[in-house]
């Protein structure tokens, strides 16, 4: 199971980098295209708007550079607002950067070029020039010779490009001394910045006034948005068949709205997942069973007697058990090896049923995504999360969507029905075979409709022009009314019939198909649902468990005498709690004195009162040591510091104080 | 009212900032077109504008819809999570000073005196305390978040209704918990969509526009802040479920004028009592140890068994640890135990690196330094942290058989929580090989990490509340309050002056003395050079002025006095420690002479 994990890891990211690429892919021909035209004193930017997801921006970046180290130009240098406080920073990053990948390219002769970079020379935009002409130059010479296969991609003066990852957060004065340095030497040193923005475009010229923005000749790339990677990543993670692994309602939803009303973190997305994988398969015992279809068999047939057991125990098997013949059921219960069989049988059911599932959504999504006002959602990843809750069919939405099903135009209902079709005859299974043909008689049957519609048209035409031969306003009058009163009683047409039917029968298809997944038989084995988990360890809430903590330790200490009736305090809770319960109650400042006595009284009630009575010295210190114990405890934690304004006086930090 | 609440709480809780654009962005996906109809809707008038919203509320419904969802999943997933704590409801959770303070804090724990070994539940307190405390608490809940929101509300109010809406659905919340009646909230309950029902209240109340009505209502909630709380419980009205809107905004408003009023005055009402007036012994380091030691520690039973469900969790760690992420533990009570056992029982074996944060001298340079130097055996030096970073992470990349556990305790700590250092950790924890493990204890600790560092950190959090009391993290002088610091600093004075001359001795006396005379004088600036040389003189103490100069300057070294400008010129000479050290020092002579 760990090997499967690890697989499934690394297809996650590799989609990911995949998509990313793609959806950069075009950008670069982009700036190749235009660093071409190139003027004199400006300096070719690009600006790329990224969004908010800061997380996912690092791989972003580094597929860009990737991209850009292979098809345009071997000198990049991308460099971050914390490591460049100064323009001085900022040059050395600079240079090291690009030092370092010169020697990174030719690797021939990196001696000299080693100690250029180790003795630091003094780091300014003329020895960059300098430096950038050798290398230039020596390319130049080289080329011929050697005919290098990633020189010659790359043009006789390639640009040098500037990342800078996040524009927002460098200060001002950096940007501008650095751009009006880097214009005037634009003729000597091609040089391209790119800007990377997480807010928007105007950001550029709020930062920067206009004797600099002007030096800049901007173009703007918009990077796909977060929610697009997301439902691509779910499109080929979750709504498929391959993936042994599926995840419940309540944990999709988690994560959904993780990512929705937290980050915009495909990465966080896709933490959330393979914590998800984890902990399936540490704490389901049979998860096991939770693989490709070819090594399933092998695997149910090593079955031992406890996973069989387990097997027997699932709610799920215990549904099915008590719907079999009561025969069945003894050998279901009895004997290891026909659960086995059963196992296996049921297996490759619910296999099958994730085959059909999938593809019947897309279907469905087809459908309830060019709806008006999308009663189902707009996103194949909402219609995914009202399927696995319950069933489908008896939502109102579902109502509702049927129901504007059946006044879909003539064309609209052609083209779904098209993409059905195609979506069903792009699977490889056979069942589905029998749908194929229902659709397309269905397609056959509108385009006669289409024929029969040109001749009715016809007719009305001539109705029309007997319209004309009346030209008298009564007449007129009542021959629309008449009109009106016959298509009111006219009988369903027969593209109204063809339609009911249509929807009819997409709604056979998801009563068939889209059951939950909890109504199937071993559906434990290969869904996760145990949201509270997820939910604990990423979106943990430290502040609520210290406050509950103090405030009600019997959630935690499981003692009679801790037990405590809603707002009221006990007085035999721990110190720490006492001490918290009675800051609760001052103002800005502390006292300690007051607070000491406090406590003194509470600690000595709670001890009783023959302990009170014999308050010796000895107890006071006792109870003294315990309230500066507890004191510095809950400076620890934050709720308290040191005041200067009065002596011995602490001052309160937590909200709620004035 | 639990189930609400929380609803609420865990709702509100999680309102994030999100720049424009993104919103902006963020809504066209969902609502296309949608908004430019309703932006040619700017111009009509509130009242006009309420009614609309009705209308488009079949639009937003399904907006709302999904908000809803979001909320009602918090909620099942408060539900689940009942075994461990995070489900709690805010007003249980954050609860809140009553508003009549004085001696407050005596009353509470003469009532707690008076039933002992039981909870407190009185008939007076009870009642005092619940009406009082609840409504003022829920109201503040709510005005805490809209201190942060109402802003950006405002701003969307002209562009999104749909937020606007949105603002509305936290009022109907709002009001769902001032109601405190228990009726009320039964009815409330009982209604299956409660949010539909009151946005039609809210359409009438506020095309209603009884001024005076609310004019009395806030008059009314005025008083009830004013009154002290018993005269409360019975005169506060039971709150009106269709508080306009207006009351609240002006609510809300004095609450915020409130809360400035209260943090811009310098004056807090509290005792001038002070320790010193106790005629208490001063504790020190050593003799806190001991006396803590004797005293039991209460519920040894059952904080036994919260540990052991928290070691039960040990190979889970070591799993996920392995599995790239990296793990942090929070919650009440020391989690050094915790740690240690976690180190002892599963990282024998293994290379790994124990980090005391709540050492108060602890740097990240010296973390990297332990890594370099034990674990990499690097000998030399390196000009800047990064560059240590950056040959660690080097060093790591390359030798994929090199693995590293960090143990943090307290990675909250001061010398720690610097954004710099953070960022140092992040990169370090972020390597594949370097498994981090931390504990956290301030409350506050999560805001110091940002989403790249999160990212970084890629933590899974556990909450491990132990009760166990902070016996080391505590122990280190600077983290202690002020009663410590008076001993301290008593004996670094004797220690020092013992190793003085008689005469150097009678010098600081008498300075000692001054100042004790000037002890009342609040602007006492210190005693001028001039008049100590001739006191000193007087006394046949030194016989020159640059003899007192040479004393002085070893008095200074060793930062027993410091020496000021006066704004005319003259030096002036202060000890720097608390009025009762110094008597106590110099009685303390007195008996040795």
């Amino acid at each position: 199971s760990q090997q499967i994990q690890e697989d499934l890891n690394k297809q996650l990211f590799d989609n990911l980098v995949s998509f990313l690429r793609q959806s950069h892919s075009e950008f670069q021909e982009k700036t190749t295209a235009w660093t071409c035209r190139m003027k004199s004193r400006e300096i070719p930017t690009a600006a790329l708007l990224l969004g908010v997801n800061v997380t996912d921006h690092d791989l972003t970046f580094r597929s860009i550079s990737e991209v850009l180290q292979n098809n345009v130009t071997p000198y990049i240098a991308l460099l971050e607002a914390k490591d460049c406080p100064g323009i001085k920073n900022l040059m050395q990053k600079l240079m090291g950067q690009l030092m370092n990948c010169y020697i990174d390219v030719d690797s021939l002769e990196d001696e000299d070029y080693v100690q250029v970079s180790q003795t630091r020379i003094r780091c300014s935009m003329t020895s960059l020039i300098s430096w950038y002409e050798s290398v230039t130059k020596k390319t130049d010479s080289e080329t011929p010779r050697k005919k290098r296969t990633s020189s010659s991609r790359h043009w006789q003066s390639p640009p040098v490009v500037v990342v800078f990852k996040d524009m927002e957060s460098f200060t001002t004065k950096v940007l501008q001394d650095f751009i009006v340095i880097s214009s005037q030497h634009i003729h000597k040193l091609p040089l391209v910045l790119i800007f990377g923005i997480a807010t928007s475009p105007m950001i550029i010229h709020s930062l920067l006034p206009h004797s600099v923005s002007s030096l800049l000749c901007i173009e703007l790339f918009q990077s796909l948005s977060s929610k697009e990677h997301l439902s691509t990543i779910i499109d080929k993670l979750l709504l498929t068949a391959q993936f042994p692994f599926k995840l419940g309602e309540k944990v999709l939803q988690v994560l959904i709205n993780i990512f929705l009303y937290h980050d915009f973190s495909v990465q966080n997305f896709i933490k959330g997942f393979q914590l998800c994988i984890m902990e399936h398969f540490y704490s389901q015992p049979l998860s096991v069973l939770c693989c490709q279809l070819v090594d399933m068999k092998k695997r149910v047939n090593s079955l031992s007697h406890n996973q069989c057991e387990n097997i027997r125990r699932l709610p799920s098997f215990r549904r099915y058990v008590e719907n079999q013949a009561s025969e069945k059921q003894i050998a279901l219960l009895t004997t290891d090896s026909y659960v086995k069989e059963v196992t296996q049988k049921l297996l490759e059911d619910l296999h099958v049923y994730h085959e059909n599932y999938v593809l019947v959504l897309r279907c469905l999504h087809v459908f309830t995504s060019s709806l008006p006002k999308y009663p189902m959602g707009k996103q194949i990843r909402e219609l995914h999360c009202a399927c696995l809750e319950n069933q489908v069919w008896e939502t109102e939405e579902y109502e509702s969507s049927l129901q504007l099903a059946r006044m879909l135009n003539k064309s609209d209902l052609v083209t779904m029905l098209q993409r059905c079709v195609e979506i069903l005859v792009s699977s490889s299974g056979k069942e589905f075979d029998n749908t194929v043909e229902k659709l397309k008689e269905f397609l056959t049957q509108f385009q006669k409709l289409e024929a029969e519609a040109v001749q009715e048209q016809d007719g009305s035409l001539s109705s029309e022009k007997e319209l004309q031969k009346k030209t008298d306003l009564y007449h007129l009058q009542k021959t629309l009314l008449e009109l009106k009163e016959s298509r009111r009683s006219k009988k369903l047409t027969k593209f109204e019939m063809l339609r009911f039917e249509v929807v009819a029968y997409i709604d056979s298809l998801v009563r068939n198909y889209l059951v939950p997944a909890d109504h199937k038989t071993l559906h434990e084995i290969v869904y996760f649902n145990t949201a509270s988990i997820l939910r604990e360890h990423l979106n943990a809430a430290p502040r609520i468990a210290l406050h509950t903590a103090l405030n009600n330790p019997y959630w935690y200490l499981k003692n009679q005498a801790l037990k405590s009736d809603g707002g009221s305090i006990c007085n035999k809770v721990p110190d720490i709690c006492i001490v918290y319960k009675l800051h609760l109650e001052c103002g800005r400042l502390i006292n300690l004195v007051d607070w000491l006595e406090a406590f003194a009284t509470v600690v000595m009630a709670a001890e009783g009162p023959n302990a009170a009575a014999a308050s010796s010295d000895q107890v006071d210190d006792i109870i003294h040591a315990r309230f500066i114990r507890a004191v510095s405890e809950l400076e620890l934690l934050g709720f308290i510091k040191p005041s200067k304004q009065k002596t011995d006086h602490v001052a309160r930090l937590t909200w709620g104080g004035c | 009212m639990s189930r609400l609440e929380g609803e609420g709480g865990g709702g509100g809780l999680r309102v994030k900032f999100v720049p424009d654009e993104e919103v902006l962005k963020h809504i066209a996906d969902d609502a296309g077109i949608k908004i430019r109809k309703d932006k040619t809707q700017l111009t009509l008038s509130v009242k006009t504008f309420v009614k609309k919203l009705e209308n488009i509320s079949d639009d937003d419904a399904q907006e709302i819809l999904q908000e809803k969802k979001y909320v009602a999943a918090l909620g099942i997933c408060a539900q689940d999570a009942m075994g461990n704590g995070s489900s709690v409801s805010g007003g249980e959770v954050y609860s809140f000073q009553t508003p009549k303070r004085s001696r407050k804090m005596a009353e509470l724990a003469s009532e707690l005196a008076q039933t002992p070994g039981q909870s407190v539940a009185p008939e007076r307190s009870k009642c005092s305390e619940k009406t009082a405390k609840t409504p003022q608490s829920s109201s503040k809940v709510i005005c805490f978040f809209f201190q942060c929101m109402f802003v950006w509300f405002l701003v969307w109010f002209f562009f999104f209704p749909r937020f606007f809406f949105f603002f509305f659905l936290l009022q109907n919340k709002k009001k769902e918990f001032v109601s405190t009646t228990p009726y009320r909230l039964r009815k409330r309950l009982a209604v299956p969509d409660p949010y539909l029902e009151s946005e039609s209240e809210y359409s009438a109340s506020c095309s209603e526009e009884e001024d005076g009505e609310d004019q009395k209502e806030v008059s009314a909630v005025l008083s009830d802040q004013k009154t002290p709380a018993k005269t409360k419980a019975a005169s506060t009205p039971p709150p009106r479920n269709n508080l306009a809107k207006k009351t609240k905004d002006k609510n809300m408003s004095n609450l915020v004028e409130e809360y400035f009023e209260a943090h811009s005055s310098s004056k807090v009402l509290t005792s001038d009592r002070t320790l010193q007036k106790l005629r208490k012994r001063r504790l020190d380091q050593q003799t806190l140890r001991d006396l803590l030691k004797k005293a039991p520690l209460a519920y040894a039973a059952e904080i036994k068994e919260l540990n052991q469900q928290h070691e039960s969790l040990f190979s889970k760690w070591m799993l996920q640890l392995h599995l790239g992420f990296n793990i942090v533990l929070y919650g009440l009570g020391s989690k050094r135990d915790l740690l240690e056992k976690f180190r002892t029982s599963m990282l024998q074996d293994c290379v790994h690196l124990v980090v005391n944060g709540y050492f108060p001298s602890i740097t990240v340079r010296s973390v990297l330094n332990s890594i370099t130097e034990e674990v990499l055996d690097h000998i030399g030096t390196f000009r800047s942290p990064l560059d240590q970073l950056e040959f660690i992470i080097k060093r790591f990349k390359e030798d994929s058989s090199l693995e590293l556990y960090v143990l943090i305790h307290n990675l909250d700590s001061q010398m720690l929580r610097g954004e710099r250092s953070q960022q140092i950790l992040a990169q370090l924890s972020s390597l594949p090989s370097i498994y981090l493990i931390a504990s956290i204890d301030h409350i506050n600790a999560p805001l110091m990490w940002d989403q790249a560092k999160l990212s970084l950190y890629n933590w899974l959090w556990y909450e491990t509340t132990t009760f166990s009391p902070y016996v080391e993290e505590t122990s280190y002088e600077n983290s202690l309050l002020v009663q410590q610091s008076g001993s301290l600093a008593l004996s670094s004075i004797t220690h020092v002056l013992r190793s003085l001359t008689l005469n150097a001795r009678g010098i600081f006396r008498l300075l000692a003395q001054y100042q004790l005379e000037n002890k009342d004088n609040p602007s006492y600036p210190g005693l001028s050079f001039q008049d100590f040389y001739q006191q000193c003189r007087e006394a046949f103490l030194v016989n020159s002025d640059l003899t007192l100069r040479a004393q002085l300057t070893e008095f200074r070294d060793h930062k027993l006095i410091r020496i000021k400008r006066g704004s005319d010129g003259v030096e002036y000479l202060l000890i720097p420690v608390d009025v009762s050290t110094l008597t106590d020092f110099l009685e303390k002579e007195d008996e040795d002479v």
